[in-house]
């Protein structure tokens, strides 16, 4: 099984981003995912230097993939996703529809999470196009992944969020300058104060959801971690880390003694908890309430 | 790129006006009233509005199509879900089952269901739901290219500037939302409601299923809970509103507030002649779960205004009286612009 390092969601300083990658050369990693995806006013860094990050980590034997918008409105954004998309250096990952246009018939790519591939004639039609890798949406339960993966062309791999805040909803409006009470064009790009996102509660105080701009995430830390002998037998080929400001590269190093076998996957779970930024949950896998823990390395 | 086609601004066309229909008598109503367009949905959780009481068995589509056709207008089914392995079957033979019935059109948002549906039924007509999440010209045209859709839905989320910009540069028709509950998120791109329920749109039909919804009143004010989440409490003064997951009042950082959007209903009204010269092919009303009144109130004001508008778009006024009436059946009340104009931009 492939250990990949998802595209960073948050807004971080340049510095940060540099030593954040820097850094990740040396870690346990097979696949890691570049670029911005959530918001096109987040411009610490440009396409050049993405792909001079991407080199680096090339250079380190990693497996280097483009990531774009998980939503395009205007035509500047348009722009920016063909820049991508037309790299030619790297492959790319493609977050919508416009992005799988400008893909098709020009090479392998891979199908995001947000291309909502629920079902094996919607990945059989991606295939057709060139995607190579599928990455599941994050609330489809193994029981659906694995069977759209029994049913996919040969040599299409597998790929599933295991490990991080999920990204649940996007939209055209930002939530952090709502909450500083700021329009979006004037938005100070507040959330590069949040690294982890900024939390949103309930009113009788339960960690709830994260907001990040123009994404909303959950609160909570689903991790597959426990389920890792389940995630093997639903015909999973790889195993997505999305990026958090600290710990990110012991988390892989855990997730990577687990899928070795080096490490137990009750001990690989209970070793992650002082990592996590909040609880751990895994309801999506189990076809329920995303928010639910039900693996007991999960509970308590 | 795509190829660039040109805008028909210079020789625009009246709009459609599409109607919901969550029942039998809705739709008989929202036809009597000047609807073009009425869409409805099976029984079942192939469609976004997959509520208890609603929709439509095959007797009840047959008897509609033909109440419709009868009048000049046609009927749609939506099909906007996401089939899933196990249930992808049933999504198969609900498209079998709208081509059968007869229905002017599917509207649909799964590709690999597009995929089947132009294949198998090449002569049914294909509407992009607003649940295929296409956001740019390029977007619809894929899904034009790859299965001949006739018109997209655009998502609530596009300013006008960018409506128009999508219009110029493809050939597909444009519906774009003129009135109803306003979604805040990119359609289809919302997984809140599972988060919370383990339903959401895309898997089950519905946002904030009504199943997973309990009122508890507490000592000091009434609590609305959704997958037992605290959405919302609410004071004597307050007036309740359903639990949406989006629309409750949360925490952040010691302040209670609204953080995704206070309830307001999207109206749109005052853009028609706009939306009209950029070439719009046609205005949805949402509101498949609302009561035949509400069809009936908003069906005649917008046949009203639609007529004003094909008429004489320059002399177009917002009449005080539609606003009235559709103030009364706007959920919260207040009535926006909501993206087409962009105040928190």
């Amino acid at each position: 099984m492939k250990l990949a390092l998802g595209p960073l969601l948050y807004f971080w300083p340049r510095a940060t981003v540099m030593d954040f990658y820097r850094a990740a050369a040396d870690w346990p990693v097979d696949t890691i995912y570049l670029g911005e995806t959530v918001c096109s006013r987040r411009r610490e860094l440009k396409l050049a230097d993405w792909l001079e990050i991407g080199e680096a980590l090339a250079a380190a034997g990693k497996e280097v993939v483009l990531s774009t918008y998980e939503l395009i409105e205007s035509d500047a954004d348009l722009r920016t996703m063909h820049a991508v998309a037309e790299n030619g250096r790297f492959a790319v990952e493609a977050n919508d529809m416009a992005a799988v246009h400008a893909l098709a018939g020009r090479g392998p790519f891979v199908a995001g999470p947000f291309l909502n591939v629920y079902n094996a004639a919607t990945l059989a039609l991606l295939a057709e196009l060139g995607a190579t890798r599928w990455v599941a949406p994050v609330e489809l339960s193994r029981e659906g992944i694995a069977a759209i993966a029994a049913e996919a062309p040969a040599g299409i791999e597998t790929e599933v969020f295991g490990y991080g805040r999920l990204p649940l909803a996007v939209s055209a409006r930002c939530f952090t300058a709502r909450y500083h009470n700021l329009t979006k064009d004037h938005c100070e790009f507040r959330c590069i104060e949040y690294p982890d996102g900024l939390p949103l509660d309930t009113q009788d105080a339960q960690h709830f959801l994260v907001l990040n701009g123009v994404q909303t995430q959950s609160a909570g830390v689903h991790s597959l971690a426990p389920l890792l002998d389940e995630v093997r037998a639903a015909g999973i080929t790889g195993l997505r880390v999305s990026p958090q400001s600290a710990g990110t590269g012991e988390v892989l190093a855990i997730l990577r003694a687990a899928l070795t076998g080096a490490l137990d996957p009750g001990e690989a779970a209970a070793r992650l908890r002082p990592l996590m930024p909040a609880a751990p949950c895994d309801g999506y896998w189990h076809g329920g309430a995303g928010i639910v823990a039900l693996a007991p390395a999960n509970r308590g | 790129m795509a190829q660039a086609v040109p805008s028909s601004a210079a020789t625009a066309q009246p709009m459609r006006l599409v109607c919901p229909a969550g029942t039998p008598p809705a739709l008989k109503i929202a036809v009597d009233c000047g609807a073009d367009d009425v869409y409805l949905g099976f029984r079942d959780e192939t469609n976004a509005r997959n509520f208890a009481g609603l929709n439509f068995d095959d007797r009840a589509i047959r008897e509609g199509i033909a109440y419709a056709h009868a009048r000049g207008a046609r009927v749609l089914i939506a099909l906007n879900t996401f089939p899933q392995p196990r249930t992808w079957r049933k999504w198969q033979a609900a498209v079998d089952r709208a081509a059968m019935l007869g229905a002017d059109a599917i509207i649909v948002a799964d590709a690999g269901l597009l995929a089947y549906a132009a294949k198998t039924h090449p002569t049914l007509r294909l509407h992009l739901s607003v649940q295929g999440s296409a956001t740019s010209h390029e977007a619809i045209n894929f899904y034009h290219e790859h299965f001949g859709i006739h018109r997209a839905v655009l998502p609530r989320v596009l300013s006008i500037e960018q409506v128009e910009r999508a219009i110029a540069r493809t050939p597909v028709e444009i519906e774009v939302f003129g009135f109803g509950s306003l979604s805040i998120m990119v359609e289809g791109r919302c997984a809140l409601s599972s988060w919370a329920t383990g339903e959401s749109p895309n898997t089950h039909g519905g946002c904030s299923p009504a199943k997973a919804v309990r009122w508890q009143q507490g000592p000091e004010a009434l609590e609305s809970r959704l997958g037992g989440v605290l959405i919302d409490r609410f004071g004597a003064q307050d007036h309740p509103g359903y639990p949406t997951l989006c629309r409750g009042r949360f925490v952040v950082e010691d302040e209670i507030y609204y953080p995704f959007e206070e309830p307001t209903s999207l109206n749109t009204l005052e853009l028609l002649p706009r939306l009209q010269a950029m070439g719009v092919k046609a205005v949805k009303i949402e509101g498949r779960q609302r009561s035949p009144a509400y069809v009936e109130t908003v069906t005649r004001v917008w046949r009203e205004a639609l007529d004003d508008c094909a008429r004489e778009p320059q002399r177009f006024r917002v009449r005080p009286a539609w606003q009235q009436a559709l103030a009364h059946v706007s959920e919260g009340q207040q009535c926006t612009l909501g993206a087409y104009h962009r105040p928190w931009k």
